[in-house]
């Protein structure tokens, strides 16, 4: 047997995982939003065209968005500290990092429920300091979502980043400042060029990540704070048009695929060790 | 020569550090509190809350399901990945560049847009069972972890023994089953793990492809938390840190946890 046919064979039960599980149903879902019988893109008109359909669009870019900025800067920073620590501390915050990533979005939403409630340990606290009269509405506000979805994304960033500032060889930095740099020109010119690659490839998975999350916009903005995820969810499984859920899906694909291609260009253009 | 960190910075640090763990901290505290609904501190201890988990069955019969589900769903997608793996680091030249990205499409497409598509396709397209689409689902959205977890142990093995045993007349099948499989199986227990608590936490593709009559924890949480409200949520919380412990120290024992930051 040759070693392209054993190659082939060898992949093929992934491939068909992925092409009959991932690949026909995601289609099929492609083909429903061009079947309308008013014409083939006449689903795409409805949605663009209706007000509260690109409301949700938006609010979900705008959350995606401001999630990504905070977390990228929390991150970046958090993960610069981290990076520059003896070996045992290191290793203590990454285990830090770890857990709250590999726990669950379910508990991890829940925890902020119980934080930012109208019976909540903020309000309560809050009022037994005598800092408010009244307990506040914090939840399924746009600003209790993005602190959920923060949240949810800082652990991601800062284990990116570390690997990423960690592969930065001191030497460079040591350069710099031995030619006459101050630090923060030897970070401007020197770390910043060549972390940035990381950054746009964490920041790439925060956006589409808080761009496609349910759970959290399910359980922190309800109905109020519709966004693409709960929205889909309940177009498909509440009102069960089928047809609409899959033109919000396909948006969905459409804008992660989009973000991720042309991304991940920029990086392998602003990446200064390259070529 | 050490670099100085701004004092700005550490504090920063500390911050984020509290803002990370202090939400899991109140989880903690409000499991233990002897009250009937959440808070924190909590006022006076108990493990009341614990018990109860017990006494919902809708609690136990899920996590039946969803060990089951991510034990079942990990297998199935190491058989199939582990294959894949092998033969993308080992004909690096005979296979096309492309197909390492084939692998990572199942992270690629938003989640919940392939849970709606599978429901549609598989269980009320082709009418397959829920607990089967279930588990392809899951197998589906954990390949991209098997395939690179493993694939990353692959790729720091030397294959020249591999082929040392083959020309000194051991089978092919036989010499990956004892030489390339003992020398990877850091990256398998990883894979493996690491797979099995993302189908465990997994919401986006169960929520569409649980019914009725079958469902897996994180849904049945999701469910519970929107009509009660006492602190038997947070413990089952609890209970479900106390897995990713578990989980972390398999991963720290066999790749290590800096391998996350890789």
């Amino acid at each position: 047997m040759s070693n392209r046919l054993r190659a082939w064979l060898l992949a093929t039960p992934a491939i068909l995982l992925v092409f009959i599980f991932l690949g026909l149903p995601v289609l099929a879902t492609f083909a429903t939003t061009f079947g309308d019988p008013k014409g083939p893109f006449s689903t795409y008109a409805a949605f663009f065209n209706s007000r509260f359909r690109m409301t949700v669009l938006w609010r979900t870019m705008e959350v995606a968005l401001i999630t990504t900025i905070i977390s990228v800067a929390i991150g970046f920073c958090t993960a610069w500290v981290v990076a520059r620590m003896p070996g045992r501390i290191k290793s203590l915050l990454i285990i830090a990092a770890v857990f709250p990533l590999l726990t669950g979005v379910v508990v991890r939403s829940f925890a902020w429920l119980v934080i930012l409630g109208k019976n909540g340990i903020l309000n309560n606290f809050l009022l037994s300091i005598g800092a408010i009269a009244e307990p506040l509405s914090m939840l399924y506000t746009q600003g209790s979502v993005i602190v959920a979805m923060v949240y949810l994304f800082v652990p991601l960033m800062i284990l990116t980043l570390v690997g990423v500032l960690e592969g930065i060889p001191q030497d460079m930095t040591d350069a710099a400042a031995s030619l006459g740099a101050t630090p923060a020109a030897a970070f401007r010119q020197v770390v910043l060029p060549m972390a940035v690659p990381g950054l746009i490839v964490g920041a790439v998975l925060v956006f589409t990540g808080s761009f496609t999350s349910y759970a959290t916009p399910q359980l922190l903005g309800g109905e109020r704070q519709m966004m693409m995820g709960t929205f889909l969810y309940q177009r498909a499984m509440v009102t069960f048009d089928w047809v609409g859920a899959s033109t919000i899906a396909a948006v969905m694909v459409v804008v992660t695929l989009t973000t991720v291609l042309v991304m991940s260009k920029a990086a392998r253009k602003l990446n200064p060790m390259a070529g | 020569m050490k670099t100085r960190i701004h004092p700005v910075l550490i504090v920063l640090t500390v911050l984020t550090f509290l803002f990370l763990l202090g939400p899991l901290v109140v989880i903690i505290g409000s499991a233990l509190s002897d009250t009937t609904y959440l808070t924190f501190p909590p006022q006076g201890l108990t493990l009341h809350w614990f018990a109860n988990i017990f006494e919902i069955s809708a609690f136990t019969r899920t996590m039946g399901t969803s060990f089951m589900l991510a034990v079942g769903g990990t297998t199935l997608s190491m058989l199939i990945g582990i294959p894949a793996a092998y033969a993308l680091a080992r004909y690096r030249i005979e296979l096309p560049a492309f197909l390492g990205n084939v692998f990572v499409l199942p992270i690629l497409i938003p989640e919940i847009v392939l849970g709606f598509s599978l429901m549609k396709s598989l269980a009320s397209g082709i009418g397959l069972p829920i607990t089967l689409a279930l588990l392809v689902g899951h197998a589906l959205i954990v390949l991209p972890y098997t395939v690179r977890v493993v694939g990353a142990s692959l790729n720091s093995f030397d294959f020249s023994i591999e082929e040392a045993a083959v020309s000194l007349g051991c089978p092919r099948i036989k010499a990956f089953f004892t030489v390339v499989l003992p020398n990877i199986r850091a990256g398998i227990i990883a894979g493996f793990i690491l797979a099995f608590i993302t189908s465990l936490n997994d919401v986006s593709i169960s929520i569409f492809l649980t019914g009725p009559g079958v469902s897996t924890l994180p849904i049945q949480l999701l469910a519970h938390m929107e009509q009660f409200f006492d602190p038997t949520i947070a413990s089952v919380s609890v209970l479900l840190m106390g897995v990713t412990v578990a989980v972390m120290a398999v991963v720290e024992r066999t790749l290590g946890l800096t391998f996350l930051t890789k």
